[in-house]
C-alpha cells in the first residue's frame, strides 16, 4: 500500500504543477534564448495542453530544435509564432460582402453554440445596415426555436419558423424564397446539432442543401461549422465529415472566452484547408469577431 | 485517422518475438506508441506521463507469460492499469440518496456538455429503477433552455418543476418544498451551463449547493473534451466538491481521453454515459469498456449488453430453441432484423466493435440500414405461409414479393441465399467440434484485440 500511496502522491504533485503551468502563462519559457531539454519537454508539453495534436507539435517542435542547433541563438517564441502563422495564412476566409441574396448555412455537433452564434452573426450583419433573415433549421432539439426566436429579437431580425418536427429542408426552402423574394441580401440557416458519425442525420444536411439549390443554384454560399474551442483530436473528424457531407466552407470557433485555447484549428485548417471566419468569445450579442491570427498565435502560446 | 493501438503495438514489439521478459529497452518503443495513442484520444499531457511512468514500473522485468507475445503482454498490463484508474468494478448502486426527505441531484458544466437533456435522461433511468423524479429547470439565462427542460420532462414522462421565479435559488428551494410536499423521492436540478471562469456564475452555483444540500452533483462533460478537461473539472471540483462525472455524446468516434483526465484530477468516478439522440440512450460507465476505447480497442462488450437490454428475451430464447432444433425460417430471419434495427443505427453497432478501423468504411456501406430496411421488406411482403416454409417460394411467388417489397427480384433471390447461409452456419454452431475449431481459431492471430473470432463470422448482413 505505501508504494501506492507514494504513487498517488507523486501523482498528485505531478498535477498541482500542471495547474501551475497552465495558470502561468508560457512565455517566462518563451522568452528564454536557450532551452535545455526539459524546458523543450515543458514547452512540448504546453503546446499539446492547447490542443494542436501530437503530429503537430512533433513537427513544430523538431522545427525549434532544427533553428536552435543551426543558429544557436533565436528566440523560441518568435520562432514558433511564425511558424503558427505561416501555417494560420495559408487560408485565409473571405470577408462576407453583401449583394444578391445569399445563404449562410450552419452546421455541427451538439451543443458548440450554433443557435447562439447563428444570432450573433445576425446581429453583426445587421449592425453593419444590411438586411438579415433567419430561419429556425433546428426543428429536433426541444426550444431550439424559441432560443433562435429570442436571438431573432434581440438581434432585430425577423425569423422563419416552423413547428418542432418540422421538415428542416422544407423550411430551408421556405426562408431562402422568402429572403429572395423580398431582395434580403443575407439568409441564415440554423441545423439541429449532430454528431458527424451518424449517417441519416448527415444525409439531411444534404437534403438541405438540395432544397436551397431549388430556390437559388449557387446556395448555400457559405456553410460554416461552428466548432467548440474545448473540442479535442475529434475535431479534425467532425470537419472532415461535415466537408464531405455539407460542403463546409469555413469554421467558427466558438466559446475562445474559457481556457481552451482551441488549437485543433490548426490541423484542420492544414489539412483539410477551411478557414477561420470568426470567433465567439462570450454571451453577448456582439461577442462574435472576425477571426485574427495574431490574436489566437498569441493566445496560444499564454501571451 | 487512428490505427488501432493493438496493431501499432504489434508493429512496435515485433522485434521483440522470443523475449521472455519486459525489459526498459525492449519497451522503449511501445511506451510511445502508448503516449501517442493517449495523446491522440485527449487524455491531458500529464495525466499521460504519469500513467505511463506507472505502467513502466509494473511492466519491468515481468515475465512474458507463455503464449503471449511482449507486445500482448505489454497491452494487458497497460489495460489493466487503464481499468483500474477509470474505477475498476462497477458500482451496485450509481446514485446516493438522502436518508431523509427527497434526493438532490444537481447538474452542473460548461455550456454546450448537455446538461439539459442529459437531466432528462437521468430522470428517466431513475424513473425506469422505481424513483419518482421531478425535473427542475434553473438556467434563468440562455433563451428558453427552460421551455427545453419542460419538453424534456414532457418526453421523459415525468414532471417538471414550474414557477414564477427568476432566481436560480429560489427556485430550487420552491421545487424542494414542492417534491416534499408531492412526495417526489428525487429533485434533479439542471443549472446554468457556465464556464468555470465565471466567478459570479460559480457563486450561484454554491449558493444552490448551500441551500439545497445535494447528495450528488454530477459534472457532465462531452465526451469530445480535450486538453481542458482537465481545467474545467478541477475548477467545478474546487468550487464545489462534485461526487460524480456523466460522460455525454460518446456515441460519435472520439475516443473519450477526457473521461480519464476528469477521473484523475477530481477523483470522482464517471457513473453515467449518454450516447445517442433518444433519452434511453443512457447508461452505466463501465470502465474496462471506456479503457478500450481510449486505446483503441474497441467496445464489444457494451454491444453485447446493448443487444441484451433492448431484444426481447422470449423472441430470442424462441429463436434459438428453434435454431437448436435446426428449424430456422425466414419468419426467425424476419424477427431478428427486427431486433437488429431496435439496437439503433449498423453505424453505432459497427463503431463499437473492436479492430474495425479500416474495416468500418467498408462494413458502413455493406451494412447500411438501408439495406436492413430492405431485406425487411422483402419478408414482410410474403405471406406467413412462405415465411415458414421457403420451399414454397417459386419464381412467380418470388417475382410477387419483388414487385410488393418495391425491390428487384435479383434481392429476394439474395436473400432466400443468405437465409440459406445463416441457416447450415447456425446448425454447424450447434455442432461442438465446429465451436472447438472457432475458439482454436480465436486465440490464433485472426485480428488483434477482438479474440479472432468475429473475422470468420459472416453477418447475416
Amino acid at each position: 500500500m505505501g508504494l501506492l500511496d507514494g504513487l498517488l502522491d507523486k501523482f498528485k504533485q505531478g498535477l498541482r504543477r500542471t495547474q501551475e503551468l497552465v495558470l502561468s502563462p508560457i512565455q517566462g519559457l518563451l522568452g528564454l534564448r536557450r532551452l535545455d531539454e526539459d524546458q523543450l519537454q515543458e514547452l512540448e508539453d504546453l503546446l499539446l495542453q492547447a490542443d494542436l495534436g501530437v503530429h503537430a507539435v512533433d513537427r513544430l517542435m523538431a522545427r525549434l530544435r532544427f533553428e536552435m542547433k543551426r543558429s544557436g541563438d533565436i528566440d523560441p517564441r518568435a520562432a514558433l509564432k511564425d511558424e503558427l502563422l505561416k501555417i494560420l495564412h495559408l487560408h485565409p476566409s473571405r470577408p462576407l460582402t453583401a449583394g444578391e441574396t445569399q445563404v449562410l448555412l450552419l452546421v455541427g455537433v451538439n451543443g458548440v453554440g450554433k443557435t447562439t452564434t447563428l444570432g450573433k452573426l445576425a446581429a453583426h450583419l445587421k449592425a453593419r445596415g444590411e438586411g438579415v433573415m433567419v430561419v429556425a433549421g433546428d426543428t429536433f432539439r426541444a426550444a431550439a426555436i424559441d432560443q433562435l426566436e429570442a436571438w431573432g429579437v434581440r438581434a432585430g431580425v425577423p425569423v422563419v419558423r416552423n413547428q418542432m418536427g418540422g421538415d428542416p429542408a422544407a423550411i430551408a426552402y421556405d426562408g431562402a424564397a422568402s429572403a429572395l423574394a423580398k431582395s434580403i441580401p443575407w439568409v441564415l440557416i440554423d441545423t439541429a446539432g449532430r454528431l458527424h458519425t451518424k449517417d441519416h442525420l448527415m444525409k439531411e444536411l444534404d437534403k438541405i442543401r438540395r432544397s436551397l439549390q431549388k430556390v437559388i443554384p449557387s446556395a448555400p454560399h457559405r456553410v460554416f461549422m461552428v466548432l467548440d474551442a474545448t473540442t479535442g483530436q475529434n475535431g479534425i473528424t467532425q470537419a472532415e465529415a461535415f466537408k464531405q457531407v455539407a460542403g463546409v466552407t469555413d469554421l467558427i470557433l466558438t466559446k475562445l472566452d474559457g481556457s481552451a485555447k482551441g488549437g485543433v484549428v490548426v490541423p484542420i485548417l492544414e489539412r483539410l484547408k477551411l478557414p477561420i471566419a470568426y470567433v465567439g468569445v462570450g454571451e453577448g450579442v456582439d461577442d462574435l469577431i472576425p477571426f485574427d491570427p495574431e490574436a489566437f498565435v498569441d493566445g496560444l502560446l499564454g501571451a | 485517422m487512428f490505427d488501432s493501438l493493438s496493431d501499432k503495438l504489434s508493429k512496435a514489439m515485433k522485434t521483440l518475438r522470443g523475449h521472455s521478459k519486459l525489459t526498459e529497452a525492449n519497451i522503449e518503443a511501445a511506451l510511445r506508441e502508448v503516449r501517442m495513442a493517449l495523446l491522440e484520444a485527449d487524455v491531458h499531457v500529464q495525466v499521460a506521463r504519469t500513467f505511463l511512468s506507472r505502467v513502466k514500473e509494473k511492466a519491468l522485468g515481468k515475465d512474458v507469460l507463455d503464449g503471449l507475445n511482449p507486445a500482448q503482454a505489454f497491452i494487458d498490463i497497460v489495460h489493466q492499469e487503464l481499468t483500474a484508474i477509470m474505477g475498476g468494478q462497477v458500482d451496485e448502486h450509481p446514485l446516493n440518496y438522502a436518508s431523509k426527505g427527497p434526493t438532490v441531484v444537481m447538474m452542473v458544466g460548461l455550456q454546450g456538455a448537455g446538461k439539459t437533456t442529459t437531466s432528462g435522461k437521468l430522470a428517466k433511468f431513475l424513473k425506469k429503477a422505481g424513483r419518482s423524479p421531478l425535473l427542475v429547470p434553473a438556467d434563468v439565462y440562455r433563451p428558453a433552455a427552460i421551455e427545453q427542460l419542460h419538453i424534456v420532462a414532457k418526453d421523459a414522462g415525468v414532471p417538471s418543476f414550474r414557477t414564477e421565479e427568476k432566481d436560480p435559488v429560489a427556485i430550487c428551494k420552491a421545487a424542494l418544498k414542492e417534491a416534499e410536499l408531492k412526495g417526489w423521492d428525487t429533485v434533479i436540478l439542471d443549472t446554468a451551463g457556465r464556464l468555470h471562469l465565471d466567478e459570479q456564475l460559480m457563486e450561484e452555483l454554491s449558493k444552490i449547493k448551500a441551500t439545497c444540500e445535494p447528495s450528488e452533483i454530477l459534472f457532465v462533460a462531452d465526451a469530445m473534451t480535450g486538453q481542458d478537461a482537465v481545467r474545467s473539472a478541477s475548477a467545478f471540483h474546487e468550487k464545489l466538491a462534485i461526487t460524480g462525472v456523466v460522460l455525454t455524446k460518446a456515441d460519435g468516434d472520439t475516443r473519450g481521453g477526457a473521461a480519464f483526465s476528469i477521473k484523475e484530477v477530481t477523483g470522482q468516478p464517471v457513473k453515467f454515459v449518454g450516447e445517442g439522440e433518444k433519452l434511453d440512450d443512457f447508461q452505466r460507465f463501465h470502465p474496462d469498456r471506456m479503457a478500450q476505447r481510449i486505446l483503441g480497442m474497441g467496445d464489444v462488450l457494451s454491444l453485447i449488453e446493448h443487444a441484451k437490454d433492448r431484444i426481447d428475451e422470449k423472441d430470442a430464447e424462441q429463436i434459438a430453441q428453434r435454431l437448436a432444433k435446426n428449424q430456422f425460417t425466414l419468419e426467425d430471419m424476419r424477427k431478428q432484423f427486427q431486433q437488429v434495427k431496435k439496437l439503433g443505427s449498423m453505424q453505432k453497432i459497427i463503431g463499437m466493435m473492436p479492430g474495425m478501423g479500416q474495416m468500418k468504411e467498408q462494413l458502413a456501406s455493406v451494412a447500411s440500414d438501408k439495406r436492413v430496411t430492405h431485406m425487411e421488406a422483402i419478408l414482410n411482403s410474403m405471406t406467413p405461409k412462405e415465411r415458414a416454409n421457403p420451399n414454397l417460394l417459386d419464381g412467380k411467388r418470388r417475382r410477387r414479393i419483388a414487385l410488393g417489397a418495391g425491390r428487384p427480384v435479383h434481392e429476394v433471390n439474395q436473400l432466400l441465399k443468405q437465409y440459406l447461409e445463416m441457416k447450415k452456419m447456425m446448425s454447424q454452431m450447434n455442432d461442438p467440434k465446429f465451436m472447438q475449431k472457432m475458439q482454436r481459431m480465436a486465440g490464433g492471430k485472426g485480428m488483434p484485440g477482438m479474440g479472432g473470432g468475429l473475422g470468420g463470422f459472416k453477418m447475416p448482413f
